[in-house]
This record gives C-alpha cells, structure tokens and sequence, in this order.
C-alpha cells in the first residue's frame, strides 16, 4: 500500500533532466522542494524518534548483556557479545515460537484472505439489505480486540461456553473441548486418529475471522471497478459463472491480493495482542512475539528479548525478500 | 457469485425472446444453468452464514451481559433471556467508581476518550500537511518517505515498546496519558498519510492551480483549497485512527500499568479478566461499554469509512 510509485503526472514539475530550463523554473522547483520537506518534516521527526531510533536502540541491545533491573545504567559503551544471539538461536523454545509464528502466519494470511474473498464474490452484486450485511462484515474488525477476545474465550469455554453447548447436545461430543488450553487433541475421522493442535487452530480461526473484513474491503472496492461490460460480453458468448470468475474476476483483483498477502502476511508474523489476550501463550500458541514480551517481562531479560525480536525482524524481511523475489517480477508494474 | 439478479433475469429472457433460438442459454441443464442455479442458492447460504459467526459473538456478549450468573452456569445453551431474568445490575457494578465497589469504568471511558481524540488531532495535523506533501510536491527523498514507513509496520510493536519503556521511565513520561499518545501517533500517522494521499491524489489539481495564478501561497491554498476538498477523506482518517487509538492495548498495557487512575477501556477490561471473583457476565457487560462507543461511530460513518479507507484501491 505505502509502496505505491507516487504520482507522476505532477503538472508544473519540470522532469529531472532537464535541468537547464530557465531559471525561473528551477527557483520554482527548490520553492517546491522546500516546501515538500518542510511538511513531510514532522512526520519524518516523529517516525524517526519514536520508530527507527527505538529499533537500533533494541539491535544495540541485543548485542548486550542486560536485564531489566540494570537497564537504566546501561549505556552505548557496553560489552557487546552475541551471547544473546547465540542463546536465542540455540533455545529449542525459539524453534517452537518461530515454528508457531510461521503456521499461525501462513494459515492466519491465507484464511483471512481466502475469507474475504468469498464474502466480497457474494455481496458484489446489490441485494436488499446489502448495506447492513457489508457493514456486519466488517464488525469484527473494527471492535476492539481486548472484547473480542473475551468473548471469544467465553463462546469456547468448557464449562458454560455456547459453542461446547452445542457440540455436545447437537452434534454429540463425548465430552467438552478446551479449545484454547488444549496443546494436542485427538480428532477421529473415519476410524482414523490423528492429533490436531487444537489451541493453534483455535487461535488461527480467531484471527481469520477478526481479520477477513480487511481483505474483503480492499477486494470488494476493487470488483467493483471492474467494468460491467466485461462480464456482459463473457455472459454474451456464453461464459459460465465459473468460467468468468477465473478469467475476468481473477486477474483483475490478482494484484490486490498480492499487496493484501504481504500486509496481512507482516501484521500476522508481528502479531501480539490476539494471540496473548486468548491463550496467553500457552498450550502450543507461543508466537515469537509473545515470546518476547514473556522473555521482556516474565524473566526480565532485556538482552534476550532485544536478540529474539531483531532475529524475527530479519527472518520477516528474508520472507519478504523472498516474496518479491518470485512475486514481485510479474507485479512490476503496478508496485514497482 | 455471479448470480443473475431478478432484473437481469428479465433482460436474458427478453434477448431469448428477440434472438434466434442458437443462443446458449435454453432451457436445457447445460453448465451454465446448473453454475448459475447452484451459486444462486450457494449465495444465499453463504451470506447467512457469515451474518451468524459475525453477529452472533455480539449478541452472545450482550445476551451474557444481561443474564445473571446463576442462570448461566445452569442453562448456558439458552438463546433468549427469560424476561423476568434480564437485568442491567452488572452495568452499574462496571460504570460506578471504585470507592463505590464498582469498576470505575466511566473514568477509564474518560481516559479512552481523551488518548483517543488527542491521538486523533495530532496525527491529522501532521498528517495532513504531510499527505498533501507526498502526492503534491516534488521533493527530495520522495520515494524514500514510504519505504520509512513501511519500516513502522515490519518491526513487532513490542520491539519499539522496549526503548521506548526505558526512555519514558527515565524522562517520567510513564503512567502519562501524553506519552501514550506519542506512540499511538508514530502507529497512526503512516496509515493516515496514506488514506489521506490517496484522496489527494484524485482531487484534480486545476482548481489549486487558479488559486495559484490568483496569487495565493501555497500555504493559503492548502489551508483554504485543497482541505475543505478533502473534509471527507480527513473524517474517514480522523475515524480510523480513533478507532485505532481506542481499540489498542499492548502500549497501554506497558505505559499505565502501574497508574490505575490512567488505565484505557481495554486495559482496565483486560485486568478485570485476571481476577478469578469477577463474574464473566460483569466481563461481558464491560465488553459491551468497551466496544459499543466504537460501534455506534462506525455505523454512522460506515459508507465515510470504508470509503476512505479504500480509495486509490480500485487502482490495483
């Protein structure tokens, strides 16, 4: 989104090479250029002070040995090792939260989206009462997830939650689910027995349904901008519904999707409060960031924490290096 | 999915009747009548389907919120209140001071409210100046201002809030509403420049150009052009990063933790939940204080909202 080319067509901007038009164009060009940085100039201030300062200060961090109770004598001149580094990569716990982050961020993404997707396909056309479904579509994400979270708690919960209610005097369960403390349950499908991490799963729905109405609002705008004459003429000579989904739907929200997998795919890697507010970490669902914060807080490891979010960060941009490297080519024109 | 609505229905039929008989669309079971059949009542299905899981966690907070504990524990599964049960007494119990044995819910709303609004106004007022920056002038270092706040977004939240906890701990900043509203604002402000942008970008430039040729400077023209243009854009900005600031809760968790009398909706929620003597319909009632403000914003600017936040999205 953020990494749209910015607008070209600029009238009154004389391209950059030709500089030596007159002299008054180019007096013209530094008043704007002043006055460009002059209003991006807070901006810039603020992200700088209180985004990228903070980051370098946490990598200098991570190169240190400090716990919370000495962090306010520790300086620039420290000790710098990668004992942190060495400890974070050797931890079988780190493995696990990153083994977690990575299910919970793939699945969370491809859900979310896939779930917009279709809740965009059949609200695209206008029905009676559109308004009111599109905008119970999007409540999930706009309530504020401390509520949602409790009251998904509540919905699962053994003892008196709705869902387990259900499961057992409809659908026959032998006994009540802990969906959000159970780490491993059996699940027997035709005889079969196989362990599902119910908690993970859980937390994965969770976050498809909190989060599919930002996919479906960005694929909904985007339908809807398709002209109506494509489909008519497709119709015309006799294209099935199918058929024109994937020919003249499809590659026109292809590039939306694309932009939505790698938005969805960074805010779900970095993702906190959900998980934390639902399990608190607990029975398998310890996501990398929520290991920082318990290593931040629980054992009050500055260092330690400063080393594993630097390490997320880095395997969050080799991910996106990735992406671009296999995705990015055919998308070239429309992000640059 | 690509279902005929009853309008288009009519029009096919009409082109069946003036067309020769050769047009694909008879009355056989061909793959475009059974597509078109199939999804039509897939469509319904799937709309109902969503309306539930979307709405029903609502519902369930606000059924919860009413009943009485006792009533739960002994019949979860029921739907509808009985009407002698329902009552508002958890609601009271949430809103009234502590000093009262209540939660103090209406300070934390107060609280919630003014983090929000302030984040709310700061952020417009550097955002907008620098929107109107990004899609209107031609500066050095341009392109290089998005790749910075994409920068915002690929660091995990709580590795900004380490230094920052240490830094506000040592300027006294900690348990200060102001200093939350400093974070939130470095949160809010890449999202709002690009909602904003976004708008500018489709404002035709003409009418800053005449007021340009009239004389009038550039800061006269943003101030009394380009933002009475924008005012709905502004809104829609204005309303998600309220919602934003009201809805957060890491940042509020590490900054007021220790300042009960500071405390958000959500963080006093959150701690609410951690003690085992509160009963969960007294949870839910506080849900239903913390959400409801948002809610009640959000459909009556839904169109506003979605809008803005969209805009430039049809683009690709």
């Amino acid at each position: 989104m953020t990494i749209a080319p910015p607008n070209q067509a600029t009238p009154g901007v004389p391209p950059p090479t030709r500089r030596s038009a007159g002299r008054r164009r180019s007096t013209l060009a530094k008043q704007e250029a002043r006055a460009g940085l002059t209003l991006i100039s807070p901006t810039v201030i603020i992200v700088l002070v209180v985004v990228i300062l903070p980051v370098l200060w946490t990598i200098m961090l991570s190169f240190q040995h400090i716990r919370l109770l000495t962090l306010r004598r520790a300086g620039i001149f420290g000790s710098y090792s990668l004992a942190n580094f060495r400890d974070v990569l050797t931890s079988s716990d780190f493995r696990d939260s990153l083994r977690n982050t990575l299910v919970y961020t793939v699945f969370g993404t491809a859900l979310s989206i896939g779930v917009g997707l279709v809740a965009a396909l059949v609200v695209r056309t206008p029905f009676r009462g559109r308004t009111i479904v599109r905008a119970s579509m999007l409540l999930p994400y706009v309530a504020p997830v401390v509520a949602m979270t409790y009251v998904w708690q509540i919905m699962l919960n053994p003892q008196f939650g709705i869902i387990n209610h259900i499961g057992q005097s409809v659908f026959g369960w032998k006994h009540a689910v802990p969906f959000l403390s159970q780490q491993t349950g059996q699940l027997s499908l035709f005889g079969w027995h196989v362990g599902v991490p119910t908690a993970l799963i859980t937390v994965i729905l969770f976050e498809a349904w909190r989060y599919f109405p930002f996919a479906f609002l960005f694929i909904l705008a985007r339908i809807q901008a398709i002209p109506k004459e494509l489909e008519e003429a497709a119709r015309v000579d006799g294209a099935t519904p199918t058929q024109r989904f994937a020919h003249i739907i499809w590659p026109q929200i292809k590039p939306v999707l694309a932009v939505l997998a790698v938005l969805r795919f960074i805010w779900t890697f970095n993702k906190f409060d959900d998980v934390y507010l639902l399990t608190g970490g607990g029975a398998g669902t310890e996501v990398a960031s929520v290991r920082v914060y318990q290593l931040l807080t629980a054992q009050a490891d500055v260092g330690a924490s400063a080393a594993q979010a630097t390490v997320l960060a880095v395997i969050l941009v080799v991910c996106l290096g990735v992406y671009f490297a296999f995705f990015g080519r055919n998308q070239g024109e429309e992000q640059s | 999915m690509t279902i005929a609505s009853s309008s288009t229905e009519r029009t096919a039929s009409a082109e069946r009747a003036s067309r020769p008989p050769t047009i694909p669309t008879s009355r056989r079971w061909n793959r475009d009548r059974v597509e078109t059949v199939v999804f039509r009542w897939l469509r319904w299905l799937i709309i109902a389907l969503f309306l539930v899981v979307t709405l029903f966690p609502f519902y369930y907070m606000v059924l919860l919120s009413v009943r009485s504990i006792q009533a739960l524990l002994l019949d979860p599964g029921r739907l509808l209140p009985e009407p002698g049960e329902i009552n508002f007494r958890t609601y009271s119990s949430v809103l009234r001071s502590v000093d009262d044995g209540g939660q103090g819910f209406l300070t934390l709303l107060r609280n919630s409210g003014i983090i929000a609004i302030l984040t709310v106004l700061v952020t417009l007022i550097v955002a907008i100046p620098g929107a109107y920056a990004v899609s209107r002038l031609n500066f050095f270092g341009r392109r290089q201002v998005s790749a910075l706040f994409l920068a915002v977004y690929l660091f995990p939240s709580i590795v900004l809030a380490i230094p920052m906890f240490v830094l506000f701990t040592r300027i006294g900043l900690r348990g200060n509403l102001l200093g939350l509203v400093i974070v939130y604002i470095s949160q809010t402000v890449p999202v709002a420049i690009y909602m904003l942008r976004n708008y500018f970008d489709t404002v035709p430039q003409s009418l800053e150009e005449a007021a340009a040729v009239d004389g009038a400077s550039r800061m006269r023209i943003l101030w009394s052009v380009s933002l009475p243009l924008a005012r709905p854009a502004i809104m829609a900005t204005a309303l998600y990063v309220f919602m934003i600031a009201w809805n957060e809760y890491l940042f509020a968790l590490l900054f007021l933790i220790e300042n009960r009398a500071r405390w958000t909706v959500s963080l006093g929620l959150a701690q609410l939940s951690g003690s085992i003597e509160i009963p969960t319909t007294i949870l839910m009632a506080g849900s239903v204080i913390l959400t409801l403000p948002v809610l009640i914003l959000f459909f009556f600017t839904e169109r506003l909202l979605t809008e803005g936040l969209t805009a430039g999205g049809e683009k690709g």
